[in-house]
């Protein structure tokens, strides 16, 4: 085995550890075991699967856990609270946006003519992904709170509102973020690590046991940044869900009247929920900006980033943090996977049109409305319902 | 024109004394104070308008039914709009697949395109029925929380909005490609497309056809009472599922008709209704959800705001204008114009 196999293969144990951390929880021994375990396996994979197989395998866990964030923060609203939120894209496209914007240096220039931005403050990932989720969390605040003491329809029609608002303001206003042209360059974290020269932070005889790694091994380092981003979110929304204040959503979502007879600020603890989701949402769309480099309002349809989040949280399971995140790459596999089988339908097809080959990708929107009509219909609850408090 | 506007108002059913006339003249002024400013003229800014009344009588052929549908069965429709593209798009297949004659001058359409709108009103009915019997009726009668259906309505729009780009695809599409549309002045300053004033002409019809039905009729009478309060009409003896029968058909029907309309001003577009759905749900809650009269009047206040406004904000910031109205309105008075305070918000 190269020492570049190696090198992919301790890359990909970082989330293979954090799967098994998470899965032994509550087992200290078997926590700890989970670590070097996950590496072997992680070696393991990479010496045994095809280098294609691999990196799609790779790419898929990269979006899936990116969706995964964003089915967690619908969780929070929906899951624990009963918000129905039908603009999650609105706090996608700001997190994507504002990370973006944080994170890169304005153009200088002829390229300056191409390319237009309100400002750029060349931060580093970690500041973006806080501003994302801080200005998401605002944005949330400024519809929320209009919205969230009207009876809950309202909530749903004001969110698909300004769904549409953010999306037309990112796609009409040049001079705030390129208009409708991509906003490019946005920087990866961490990718000096794949880069020729090192990681200037990083002591020599490390970055020359890195060099194999080439830019085309950034998913691997990406995939366990994402990673651990998502346990962060997981770790934190455990706690916030299980504590009195998670105690108090659940009671708003079963029976808003009786929590406000028990002297609750229920309107209050919608908006927190509202808001604490939103901000989840914001990260979310900031891991998704750095993954993709170059991001325009059309990533932000409410087809992508709004309805297969509600497919992949229903599925889940709402109120359950693992099932959500477990819904996402299930709908995440799906919905990849039928593109090969909308692929195959293309000769049948043919038969009827010829124009109707061309549209096959169609047919997954279609499947994935249908899906979404019987998991409503048969198991609302989802994979795994909501556990079971004594 | 005062006295006609009086007893168009007190025909109304409980209009809010102040509510409707002081939005009315804030908004008026706030717009052309706006234009005032940014150096549009009143020829201008009166084309707009006009254009902005037929857009509205678009809108309130979808939110007459939305309203109603949202009143009848508590259900916020997601995918009404959906059913404005269906009804679009079954215009223009009907009009491609019969044989087409030539164009009613000075309109840009044949007889044909008439007679393919008047089967689409009770095919979209139909089908927005059907889409009941298989979707939302299991769902009351399993006794689902009433979110669920409204999401329900949500993955309706998806997968009937999936079904128009597999049948047309994702481009832009013409009822008469190609075919010019001149406009002509019909006031000094003022010029119209002929088609717009058809379009104005049939929303009135339309409406009026609506209000006598409402009004005159028991059906009617029984769609308003179950609108108004479902579970007062279930007790006074009201058969609720022919209510939702009648609704299902009249809101779909308007739909259809109202999305043919639009496709015939603009164009087609697969996502057309999902951009007019905003609008939409703007127009009812201005009006007062389950208030169709209300509905009309939103539609109206929305339309003419939309197309004002464009004389100094990029058009295609339309439907957030929608959006700033409702949120207004809900700050101010959730309820809506026609509402009673403390009621059903």
């Amino acid at each position: 085995m190269s020492a570049l196999e190696l090198l992919r293969g301790l890359l990909l144990g970082v989330p293979l550890a954090l799967v098994g951390v998470d899965l032994a929880r509550g087992r200290p021994a078997l926590r700890i075991a989970a670590v070097p375990a996950a590496a072997i396996v992680g070696v393991a994979l990479t010496a045994t699967l095809p280098p294609g197989t691999l990196g799609y395998l790779v790419s898929f866990a990269l979006m899936a856990s990116i969706y995964a964030v964003m089915s967690l923060g619908l969780n929070v609203q929906w899951g624990y609270t009963g918000l129905f939120n039908v603009g999650v894209a609105a706090f996608f496209a700001v997190g994507a946006f504002v990370t973006a914007l944080v994170t890169t240096t304005p153009p200088t220039g002829p390229m300056a003519a191409f390319s237009q931005q309100a400002f750029g403050l060349g931060a580093p990932f970690l500041v973006g992904v806080i501003a994302a989720g801080l200005v998401s969390g605002a944005v949330a605040w400024l519809v929320g709170r209009p919205t969230l003491r009207l009876r809950d329809d309202y909530l749903a029609i004001a969110t698909i509102g300004i769904a549409e608002v953010v999306r037309l303001i990112f796609q009409n206003e040049r001079w705030l973020a390129n208009g409708p042209q991509p906003l490019r360059g946005i920087p990866q974290p961490l990718d000096c690590l794949v880069a020729d020269g090192g990681c200037g932070w990083l002591p020599g005889f490390v970055n020359a046991w890195l060099a194999p790694l080439t830019p085309r091994d950034y998913p691997y380092v990406y995939l366990a940044v994402a990673a651990a981003l998502l346990m962060v979110v997981l770790t934190l929304l455990e706690r916030m869900t299980e504590s009195p204040w998670g105690r108090v959503l659940r009671a708003v979502r079963e029976e808003e009247s009786s929590a406000r007879m028990n002297g609750k600020d229920t309107a209050a603890f919608k908006l927190e929920a509202f808001v604490v989701g939103a901000v989840v949402m914001g990260i979310g769309g900031a891991l998704y900006a750095h993954y993709m480099a170059s991001i325009d309002y059309s990533h932000f349809d409410p087809l992508y980033a709004t309805f297969l989040i509600w497919v992949m949280l229903m599925l889940g399971g709402s109120g359950n943090n693992r099932g959500a995140i477990l819904g996402a790459f299930v709908i995440w596999a799906v919905w990849t996977g039928t593109a090969s089988l909308a692929d195959s339908f293309r000769p049948a097809l043919a038969a009827i049109s010829p124009d109707l080959p061309s549209r096959s990708p169609y047919l997954r929107f279609l499947f994935v409305s249908i899906l979404f009509l019987a998991i409503l219909r048969f198991r609302p609850q989802g994979l795994f319902g909501e556990r079971r408090r004594s | 024109v005062r006295a006609r506007t009086a007893t168009l108002l007190a025909g109304l059913p409980a209009p809010n004394r102040w509510g409707l006339p002081l939005l009315g003249t804030a908004l008026l002024a706030l717009l052309v104070t706006a234009s005032i400013v940014n150096g549009v003229g009143a020829d201008r800014l009166l084309s707009l308008a006009v254009r902005g009344v037929m857009l509205g009588g678009i809108l309130a052929l979808g939110a007459i039914g939305l309203s109603l549908i949202f009143g009848v069965m508590n259900l916020p429709h997601f995918a009404h709009g959906e059913l404005m593209t269906v009804g679009a798009y079954l215009a223009l297949l009907l009009a491609t697949l019969l044989p087409d004659g030539p164009p009613l001058a000075p309109f840009s359409f044949s007889a044909t395109f008439l007679f393919a709108v008047a089967l689409v009103a009770p095919a979209v009915g139909l089908l927005s029925y059907l889409l009941d019997r298989g979707v939302y009726r299991p769902l009351r009668q399993r006794g689902s929380a009433p979110i669920y259906l409204a999401m329900s309505s949500l993955a309706i729009a998806f997968g009937l909005r999936a079904l128009v780009y597999l049948g047309w695809g994702a481009d832009f599409r013409f009822f008469y490609p190609g075919r010019p549309r001149p406009a002509f002045e019909l006031l000094p300053g003022i010029r119209v497309r002929p088609d717009q004033l058809f379009i104005l002409g049939l929303a009135f019809v339309l409406i009026v056809a609506v209000y006598l039905l409402l009004e005159r009729t028991k059906m009617g009478k029984a769609m308003r009472a179950t609108a108004d309060n479902p579970e007062l009409a279930r007790v006074a003896g009201i058969d609720v599922e022919r209510v939702v029968l009648f609704t299902w058909m009249i809101g779909g029907g308007l739909a259809g008709i109202g999305g043919a309309m639009y496709g015939l001003d603009a164009q087609l577009r697969p996502e057309m209704g999902w951009w007019l759905l905003l609008p939409l749900f703007a127009s009812v809650i201005l009006g007062t959800i389950g208030n169709p009269y209300g509905a009309l009047a939103g539609g109206l206040i929305i339309g003419v705001t939309w197309q004002v406004s464009s004389a100094f904000l990029n058009p295609a910031y339309g439907p957030a204008v929608a959006f700033v109205l409702m949120i207004l309105v809900l700050l101010v008075r959730p309820e809506g114009l026609f509402g009673v305070r403390g009621r059903r918000a």
